[in-house]
């Protein structure tokens, strides 16, 4: 299986054809509803969230607390659909990868071309096993969140299928 | 009249809470495993494989198969000859459940609707209860996910409608969800009563085995049809395309009002986690 460093580069996104299987390694940021809400808030106000997102990837997921031992609890993704309304917004901010599970709207599709971006499919319901990929996990911003805070985490070998290429082929439209 | 304390009830939910939480039931393993089989389409494939294999590292290292331990759906059938001494009933469940969820680190996945606050221990958690004959109470614990939860659908059907209606809503809910529940899908079916009761007994469907029937034959007939015409949808495993759309679909039925079809169709994704005692 392809083996894909993190950060994502212009050069490795434009390998990229959706439908292949591949597996990920390096540093991604979580994010998924509340912590979406949080950031259009400070984009709203014309604030700047409390981190970045150029040349980021972002996993839509909440693990479950980190056993003792581990760097993290089971962390599969969640569905991707409901961050639709904000991700345009992200990606013409410079984010660059997102993981999550199923279909996209035309409008994060046409933002994922515009970007020369990628949106990676990681298998929903395999908690456990991505939970053991991630090796390092730290908070980044809204403790009160719990679950849904962003954290940074360094992974390996996570494996995912690439479900939107920077040329707009969709793995969900074949 | 038998009694039955409350911390029997409480312990008894923090043990099927641990259990659920960490492996698949049986027949969910199974159907699984004979979809990986038959599955050509290899991104699907690869995604049962994945997800054949999270299953056993879960079972291994006692961690949560999904992330999303969902909200904890106790169904209680409480003997009418039963005395429950101690706290009340709602109690025991929610401090059983609290205790799980604390214990064995699962996600605390509930929260205020317009706050969005978390209630920081998974409760409450949604209990129906129902009195039965006996001396004994049935316990089910359903860890209920919300990415399939969320596909589910509610329909009020005119009689008119009848079977091929029935079959519609079932197959349009599944097409309507895509590859956002989880797929491959266990398909819970409400079939009549009011529009509550009938929601609920869709919940109650998904705690039926994978592959299960239900003994009245028409009923079956829609269980079997309904499952071949989704399964030739091609959704696939995650949406990636290939020939297990759903696992299976149970439906439950009840007597309605003459002028209503209520038809209510409950998702659960491909990892279906359940458990049950007697007390």
């Amino acid at each position: 299986m392809k083996q894909i460093h993190l950060p994502l580069t212009d050069e490795i996104i434009g390998e990229l054809t959706a439908g292949e299987s591949v597996l990920l390694s390096g540093s991604i940021i979580t994010g998924r509803d509340c912590a979406h809400k949080r950031i259009a808030e400070y984009l709203d106000r014309g604030e700047t969230p409390p981190f970045s997102f150029r040349g980021e990837t972002i996993y839509y997921a909440g693990p479950c607390p980190a056993p003792e031992g581990k760097a993290c609890g089971s962390c599969g993704p969640t569905t991707s659909a409901r961050m639709d309304s904000y991700a345009p917004r992200l990606l013409d901010l410079g984010l660059k990868g997102m993981i999550g599970k199923g279909e996209r709207s035309e409008e994060v599709q046409e933002a994922i071309v515009r970007n020369h971006a990628v949106y990676f499919a990681a298998i929903g319901g395999a908690g456990a096993l991505y939970g053991n990929a991630i090796k390092e996990s730290e908070l980044v911003a809204f403790p009160d969140l719990l679950s849904e805070a962003v954290y940074r985490f360094r992974i390996e070998n996570f494996p995912c299928v690439v479900a939107i290429d920077c040329r707009g082929g969709n793995i969900y439209k074949r | 009249m038998r009694t039955v304390t409350s911390e029997t009830i409480e312990n008894a939910v923090f043990e099927l809470a641990a259990k659920a939480c960490l492996r698949l039931i049986p027949s969910c393993e199974a159907a699984l495993q004979r979809a990986a089989q038959a599955e050509t389409e290899p991104s699907a494939r690869f995604a049962l494989e994945t997800v054949l294999e999270n299953a056993k590292i879960a079972e291994k290292e006692k961690m949560a198969v999904c992330q999303d331990t969902g909200y904890s759906v106790i169904l209680a059938e409480i003997g009418q000859d039963v005395h429950i001494e101690g706290k009340l009933l709602s109690d025991a469940v929610n401090d059983g459940v609290r205790r799980a969820y604390e214990d064995f680190r699962f996600r605390k996945s509930i929260c205020d609707p317009l706050t969005r606050e978390n209630t920081a221990d998974n409760t409450p958690a949604a209990l129906h209860t129902e009195i039965v004959a006996g001396d004994q109470i049935s316990l089910t614990f359903l860890p209920k996910g919300f990415g399939s939860e969320n596909m589910s659908r509610m329909y009020m059907l005119t009689p008119a409608k009848g079977k091929a209606g029935i079959l519609d809503a079932i197959v349009e809910t599944v097409k309507l969800a895509g590859s956002k529940p989880c797929p491959p899908v266990y398909v819970g079916v409400g079939i009549g009563g009011t529009f509550d009761t009938c929601a609920f007994l869709a919940k109650k469907a998904l705690t039926r085995e994978i592959g299960s029937q239900n003994p009245r034959e028409d009923v079956a007939e829609i269980e079997r049809t309904a499952l071949e015409r989704i399964n030739a949808l091609g959704i696939g495993a995650q949406g990636f395309g290939g020939k297990t759309t759903a696992l299976g679909v149970s439906c439950e039925i009840a007597p309605t009002h003459i002028a209503g079809l209520p038809v209510a169709v409950n998702i659960q994704c491909h990892c279906v986690r359940c458990e049950k005692t007697v007390l």
